[in-house]
């Protein structure tokens, strides 16, 4: 189908892209990897006046090395995050979240910054980034400022990012050494998640992360299970009881592909699943 | 024709690759949508969002305001010219019809109905004319569902004062095939076996891969329709017939058009529009749908309630097969819709010796997108039933599935067999089918580990379906269609035209969209006429060159339209000996014709076709019996349906945990006939299987209870891909049952895969989780399905799939995923 009529814009800097973002206020759209947005645009679900495509800013691309943590550009495609030697090393679960992102052409084309301003709740990359205590660098015209993880997602397609904002990077605390895996359940192999679960441990098992996606309006953490992990042993049973606990607090949707109660039985058997896999049991 | 038949087959048998995928895959060739015509003008439909409400008002103010829009019009801005499409099959002389006008003015019957259409100088202003267009409507109740509308308590159409249409019957004690069912039901009813089944199957969307499009040009002598359809014949006929333009002024052409599946078989709302509104404003316009309007409006397909009693005596021999069929035809009775279930009739009893059979069909109208053919039409719902139906019969028994199958099927020595449902099936061989599968299956080592996990209480089970199919196909004996009541006749048209450069030029009636018969037929041809195939060219698809003809749908353009080929070849061949003969002032009786050449017994005299058709074209010397011309046409008539079939032999992994499913082992052997290409067969087998398997675990339109399609896109509507499935085993008997009514002893293959696949995909599901006590579960078995099913069981335990689970491609190939990429067939992904 065929977008309403917009302008275009291409700023080359994060300054310029603010500047327009101000000036067109919600009139303008920020436009990524577009793998999200144009969909929308072309089913009419918006009609921005304005598209202001961050393709054209090389400063937002790549990934870095910063001391304790690694830090990855909004515009790094999630192809290369999942390629990435420093994603790899010091944050293992984002590679493995990223991989089971759509397909490879939407992988080559989506953006890391991009699918989590999306802030779709059934988006793969929320709950890795959750997990990992991720911190969200946000420009605006007052400068930028950090905002935590567990602050950014507010809800259902909604983030901390304010509407002259722009989410420059993401800064993602080393786990450097901790296993990882993402377990994704879905019935056609380029489905979004019915439900999914992020799990990275330290040992076997000293400290664990476990995120959940698709389990609510917002990505989630299992706090329950976490604590529950901690000193727990690598084994069926040791993770199993743990795991029991990971859908405490959730309150998924119900739809075509599984009513709520079914994704919170999903949620304690993948749990334990992914748990499992990440502490190489 | 006893001349040919010596000759050693050079190409029939051939793996050719099909000489059309070039430009079909690349896209560089005629698809509708991009064909672009002087001063053309494109259209934007307005749909209703209500799936049963008045229109109270259409607003067209704002829209003609919009930039470039040349014009708007609602229902009541047209008259007579915007003619009805047409129910070409009414199934019972009291069948209750709706009127359905392509634009109603006054009331809409389902969600995505045309209210209105804006006419601009591109699409991109049309469309945003088309959200201008201020309709209001007031909301009536819907007959949504099945069983909701059976009730009459919320009418579909209220003037018909019933959601019921037709009921259709056949009895075979009434029709003198067999006896009385009931007198069989009620002696296993105290002395045998009766089993009772509601089985569902779910609505389809036939989901081809080009969008619906349509050009109109009205400019020339003829009005000129390019159609993306299956039927450019019945689609010329039914303009002529309800729009008042008389047949010989309207051309309609299907340029290449990107599959069907049975979802182009129909007579469009949009293409009576975009014909009306080409007439109106007398310019060139087109029409070419989105992806959401396609799923919401074109038709969809199944969508029945199945109600099955099968009695049998107590070693499991079947004695008689009751079907009670409710079927949802949607809002409006669609070009075959009625006729869809009612095909399923013959085939309920399959490839068994029935002593008594009844099937009744009561369709049913809804305020729900219409129903009409896909992939199969009629013959997937029947062999899904009695599929099913036989596997529960034998777990009755307490025998293997292929064992009370044995008991009760057709023996080879039986043919040809006159069925309990009045077809004779002319050739099979369904032991020798069922012995190759086993056999390639691995069926006792797959049955050996399922028991072996079953008693470990694993936590994946294991399942194995079977599906001894077969199918009526090849449409059809007009005779018998009149029989039906149906509209047209069944017969094929083909013609050669021998050009003057020795190169020909044959012209069918059937229209591909996406089959390869512009190879099966040059390879027919080459064959039988003796000349190369790179020199025979296939035309179809025009009614200007393929003047007469009834296109593509149930398996019929080889079996059909390969014999009015063959026959019009023939027609060739003799024509050619007369002139060769005179040429050689030879006797014909002294003529053999052999590689495309006359010669002259006993002597080195000869001619090739190719010199024959340059002396016809110059015509300085030829017999006085005789035109100067050795083209011909034949029109072929079939005299019986052909009947292919096979054993479809299926595992299927259940995750008992979660739900998930995953396929196994998949192997088939089906038995059709002689074999043109097997490289295209394989491609039709394939993409077969993977619809049929679909219906089984996948696909499923849903509306909600307003009658607003909830999978509205291919988010929720979900197809799989080849990152879904897995290699399938597909083998054929060495010695196949040649069919008997065609020359070219060949049988139909399009729909085979799909048929056969879904009940025995279902059947492994359940066979996985039966010792649970589970009987059924519903298409598509979803994980969230098959979960619920198996709520309470106790299953533990994990064994991870062995590695003969035939993916695709070996880990790391084709698409480089790595070891976590998207072919990762993980355990508990569900894929
Ligand atoms: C067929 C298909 C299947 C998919 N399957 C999956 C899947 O399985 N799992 C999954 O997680 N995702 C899936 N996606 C979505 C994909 O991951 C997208 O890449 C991602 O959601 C959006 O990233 P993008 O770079 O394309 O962003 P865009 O589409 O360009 O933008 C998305 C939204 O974020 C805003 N935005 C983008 N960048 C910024 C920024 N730097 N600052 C502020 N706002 C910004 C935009 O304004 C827009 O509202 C799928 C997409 C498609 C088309």
């Amino acid at each position: 189908m065929i977008p309403v009529k917009f302008d275009y814009l291409a700023p080359t800097s994060v300054e310029e892209a603010v500047s327009a973002l101000g000036e067109h206020g919600d009139e303008a759209k920020i436009m990524a990897g577009g793998q999200s947005l144009l969909p929308v645009l072309r089913m009419r679900l918006n009609a921005p006046e304005v598209v202001i495509d961050l393709g054209g800013i090389s400063s937002l691309r790549g990934i870095r090395d910063d001391g304790d943590a690694i830090v990855i550009g909004a515009m790094t495609t999630h192809h290369d995050v999942r390629d990435h030697e420093l994603v790899h090393q010091h944050a293992l679960l984002l590679s493995k979240a990223a991989a089971e992102v759509a397909d490879a052409q939407i992988r080559h084309r989506g953006t890391f910054g991009g699918a989590l301003a999306h802030a779709d709740p059934a988006g793969d990359l929320g709950a890795p980034a959750l997990a990992l205590g991720a911190q969200f660098v946000i420009a605006g015209a007052a400068g930028t400022r950090t905002v935590e993880a567990a602050d950014f997602f507010v809800d259902l397609f909604e983030t901390a990012i304010g509407e002259d904002e722009i989410l420059t990077e993401v800064r993602v605390p080393k786990h450097t050494g901790w296993g990882a895996h993402y377990e994704k359940f879905v019935r056609v192999a380029h489905q979004w998640p019915i439900v999914a679960v992020a799990a990275t441990v330290r040992g076997s098992i000293d400290e664990a992360r476990v995120g959940l996606t698709n389990m609510g309006s917002t990505p989630l953490r299992a706090s329950a299970t976490e604590e529950a992990l901690a000193g727990a042993s690598a084994t069926e049973d040791g993770v199993r009881a743990a795991a029991e606990l990971a859908a405490e607090g959730t309150s998924p949707p119900s739809d075509l592909n599984g009513a709520a109660d079914y994704r919170q039985h999903l949620a304690r058997v993948l749990t334990g699943r992914a748990v499992l896999k990440a502490a190489g049991a | 024709m006893t001349a040919t038949q010596d000759r050693p087959a050079a190409e029939i048998g051939k793996d050719r690759r099909r000489k059309e995928d070039q430009r079909l895959i690349t896209g560089r060739t005629r698809w509708t949508d991009n064909i672009t015509l002087p001063g053309m003008l494109h259209l934007a439909m307005v749909r209703s969002p209500f799936a049963h409400a008045a229109i109270a008002s259409v607003d067209v103010e704002a829209a003609k305001a919009s930039p470039n829009v040349v014009a708007v019009l609602s229902g009541k801005d047209f008259g007579d010219e915007l003619g009805v499409c047409i129910n070409a099959w009414p199934i019972t002389p009291d069948q209750k019809t709706p009127t359905h006008s392509p634009m109603p003015a006054d009331r809409v019957a389902f969600a995505g109905e045309v209210v209105a259409v804006v006419v601009a100088r591109s699409a991109a202003e049309a469309r945003d004319a088309a959200e201008l267009v201020d309709v209001e409507y007031d909301e009536l109740p819907a007959a949504i569902g099945i069983k909701n509308a059976l009730k009459d308590e919320v009418l579909a159409h209220p003037d018909l004062g019933t959601n019921k249409s037709a009921l259709w019957v056949f009895d075979s004690a009434e029709a003198g095939t067999g006896s009385d069912v009931e007198a069989a039901i009620e002696e296993a009813r105290t002395n045998g076996i009766l089993i009772e089944r509601e089985y569902r199957q779910q609505r389809l969307i036939p989901a081809f891969m080009e969008p619906r499009s349509v050009v109109v040009d009205p400019t020339g002598e003829q009005i000129t329709m390019w159609s993306a359809t299956q039927i450019p014949h019945i689609l010329r006929f039914a303009l002529a017939a309800t729009t008042g333009v008389p047949e010989s002024k309207i051309r309609v052409i299907a340029p290449d058009v990107g599959g069907g599946f049975g979802g182009k078989l129909q007579t469009t709302p949009e293409e009576w529009i975009a014909w009306a509104v080409a007439r109106r404003l007398s310019r060139p316009v087109k029409y070419t749908e989105t992806r959401s309007e396609s799923l919401m409006a074109a038709h969809h397909g199944r969508d029945q309630v199945q109600t099955l009693t099968l009695a049998a005596d107590k070693d499991g021999k079947v004695t008689g097969f009751k079907v009670h069929l409710d079927a949802d035809l949607g809002a409006y009775i669609a070009v075959v819709g009625g006729g869809v279930p009612v095909l399923g009739a013959f085939m309920f009893n399959a490839i068994y010796k029935f002593p008594a059979y009844r099937f009744e069909c009561q369709t049913v109208l809804t305020n729900t997108t219409f129903t009409d053919a896909y992939r199969g039409a009629g013959r997937p719902e029947a062999t899904y039933a009695i599929e099913r139906i036989m596997d529960e019969l034998a777990a009755e028994v307490g025998v293997d599935p292929l064992e009370i199958r044995e008991r009760n099927w057709i023996t080879h020595e039986e043919f040809p067999f006159m069925t309990v449902a009045g077809l004779e099936y002319d050739t099979g061989n369904y032991e020798a089918a069922t012995r190759l599968a086993k056999e390639s299956f691995g069926y006792d080592a797959l049955r050996a580990e399922q028991k072996e996990r079953r008693d470990r209480g694993d936590r994946v089970q294991l399942g194995i379906g079977v599906s001894t199919f077969t199918e009526m196909c090849g449409l059809a004996p007009s005779r018998v269609l009149g029989s039906l009541d149906y509209g047209a006749g069944g017969w094929e048209h083909a013609s050669v035209r021998m050009l003057a450069t020795g190169k020909v030029e044959i012209v069918t009636g059937a229209s591909a969209h996406g089959q390869g018969h512009e190879t099966a037929f040059s390879q027919i041809v080459a064959d039988r006429l003796g000349v190369p195939f790179e020199d025979v060219e296939v035309l179809h698809g025009d009614t200007q060159i393929a003047h007469k003809g009834l296109d593509t749908y149930g398996s019929r353009s080889l079996v059909v339209g390969g014999e009015a080929l063959v026959r019009a070849v023939d027609k060739v061949i003799d024509k050619a000996k007369h002139l060769a003969a005179h040429l050689l002032e030879a006797s014909e009786d002294d003529l053999e014709y052999n590689d495309g050449r006359f010669t002259v017994a006993g002597t080195d005299q000869g001619i090739a076709i190719q010199e024959l058709s340059t002396a016809a074209f110059a015509a300085h010397s030829y017999p006085e019996d005789m035109e100067p011309s050795l083209d011909a046409e034949a029109t072929y008539d079939p005299v019986n349906f052909n009947y292919p079939h096979g054993t479809h032999l299926c595992a299927m992994e259940v995750d008992t945990e979660t739900g998930a499913v995953k396929m196994r082992k998949y192997t088939c052997c089906d038995d059709i006939g002689v074999i043109i290409n097997p490289l295209i067969v394989a491609g039709q087998v394939h993409g077969g299987l993977v619809q049929g398997i679909a219906q089984a675990l996948w696909e499923e339109a849903v509306h909600d209870e307003a009658g607003t399609l909830v999978s509205g896109s291919f988010v929720d509507y979900l197809l799989p891909t080849a990152a879904d499935t897995i290699s399938f085993d597909v083998v054929h008997t060495d010695d196949p049952s040649v069919c008997t009514t065609n020359t070219l002893g060949t049988k139909g293959v399009g729909e085979a895969g799909t048929i056969a696949s879904t009940p025995a995909v279902v059947n492994a599901v359940v066979d996985a989780v039966r010792h649970l006590g589970i009987d059924d579960i519903q298409m598509p078995c979803t994980p969230e399905r098959v979960w619920r099913a198996i709520q309470g069981s106790k299953a533990g335990g994990a064994t991870e799939t062995p590695p003969d689970a035939a993916p695709h491609f070996a880990d790391g190939e084709a698409n480089s995923a790595g070891a976590d990429g998207a072919l990762n067939q993980d355990e508990g992904a569900g894929q």
